[in-house]
C-alpha cells in the first residue's frame, strides 16, 4: 500500500469484488419472493378454421386476456416476458405448444392487465388433427432480473374445444 | 507516482491504516447500501450510494493525506551507518 497507483488498484479490485457479492445477495433475495399470479382467457370468437393446401389445419380466434402479474415483480425484475400457448395432444405428437400472443411487461404499473386481440402468431397444426380438438391455454411467463437467477412458471387454462367443421 | 508532491511517503503505520479504512469503508457501507435499496424496493438507489462510498473511499484511503504520516520513520543518514559514524566522530554526537 506504498503507493498511489497500488492502493488504487487495491480499492478498485475490492469494490468490484463487493459489488458482485451484492448482486448475488440480490439475486438470492428473490427466492423470498411468493407470487400470486391470477389469469383468465375467453376465446370471443373462432374467425375462420381452415384446411391449407398444403394439409396443414390452421385456425384464427379473437381472445380476450386479463391478468394480474403485480406480485411477479421484485427490486430485481428488469422485465416479464410473457406468452399465451395453446396445448393438446394429437395422435402424432403427445404435446403441441403453439404460441398465440406474447408481450413484455416492463414495470410493475403495466402488470395489471386486459387485452382484446386476434391471435398475434399463427395457430397452424402438424397436419389435420384440430377439428373438435379440445386444448388448454397455458399462460408462460419469464420474471427476467436485473442481476442473477431467471425464474419462469405458467398457469394451465383448460376446457377449450375447436369446432367440430372447418368454418 | 504523486507521492513527491504531498511530502513524504505513507509510514508503515499509514499504510495499515489506509488498508483496513479501505476495506471497512466499502464492506460496511457496501450491507448498508443494499438494506437501503432492500428496504425502499430500489435497485437503482443500492447502485448510487455504493458508487458514492467507493469514491468517498478513495479521496480518503488513495491519497496521501497527512494523517498516514503520523509515525515517520527515522531514515539512517545516506552513506550507511559506518559514514554516519565518521561524520559523528566529528562532531562528537552519537547517532546510531
Amino acid at each position: 500500500m506504498h503507493s498511489f497507483g497500488y492502493r488504487a488498484n487495491a480499492l478498485l479490485t475490492f469494490a468490484v469484488t463487493i459489488l458482485a457479492l451484492m448482486c448475488a445477495m440480490a439475486s438470492l433475495s428473490d427466492n423470498l419472493n411468493s407470487p400470486s399470479p391470477t389469469s383468465q382467457v375467453q376465446v370471443l370468437n373462432i374467425n375462420w378454421f381452415q384446411k391449407k393446401l398444403d394439409g396443414d389445419d390452421e385456425v384464427s380466434m379473437t381472445l380476450n386476456v386479463s391478468a394480474n402479474l403485480e406480485s411477479l415483480f421484485t427490486w430485481n425484475t428488469k422485465q416479464v416476458f410473457v406468452f399465451l400457448a395453446a396445448e393438446y395432444e394429437t395422435p402424432k405428437n403427445s404435446l403441441n405448444q403453439v404460441s398465440l400472443w406474447d408481450g413484455i411487461i416492463p414495470a410493475k404499473e403495466h402488470a395489471k392487465f386486459w387485452i382484446h386481440t386476434t391471435n398475434k402468431y399463427r395457430f397452424i397444426d402438424q397436419g389435420s388433427n384440430l377439428r373438435g380438438r379440445e386444448f388448454n391455454l397455458t399462460l408462460h411467463w419469464h420474471i427476467m432480473p436485473k442481476t442473477g437467477k431467471m425464474f419462469a412458471d405458467k398457469i394451465v387454462m383448460s376446457g377449450y374445444r375447436l369446432p367440430d367443421a372447418y368454418r | 507516482m504523486g507521492d513527491r508532491s504531498m511530502g513524504c511517503l505513507m509510514d508503515w503505520q499509514g499504510q495499515m491504516l489506509a488498508e483496513q479504512l479501505m476495506q471497512i469503508m466499502i464492506s460496511s457501507f457496501a450491507v448498508m447500501a443494499f438494506l437501503g435499496g432492500y428496504a425502499l424496493d430500489s435497485f437503482e438507489i443500492m447502485l448510487l450510494v455504493y458508487a458514492g462510498v467507493v469514491v468517498l473511499t478513495s479521496v480518503i484511503t488513495v491519497f496521501n493525506w497527512p494523517f498516514f504520516n503520523s509515525h515517520p520513520l527515522n531514515w539512517l543518514p545516506q552513506g550507511g551507518c559506518e559514514a554516519s559514524k565518521a561524520r559523528v566522530l566529528s562532531e562528537h554526537k552519537p547517532k546510531c
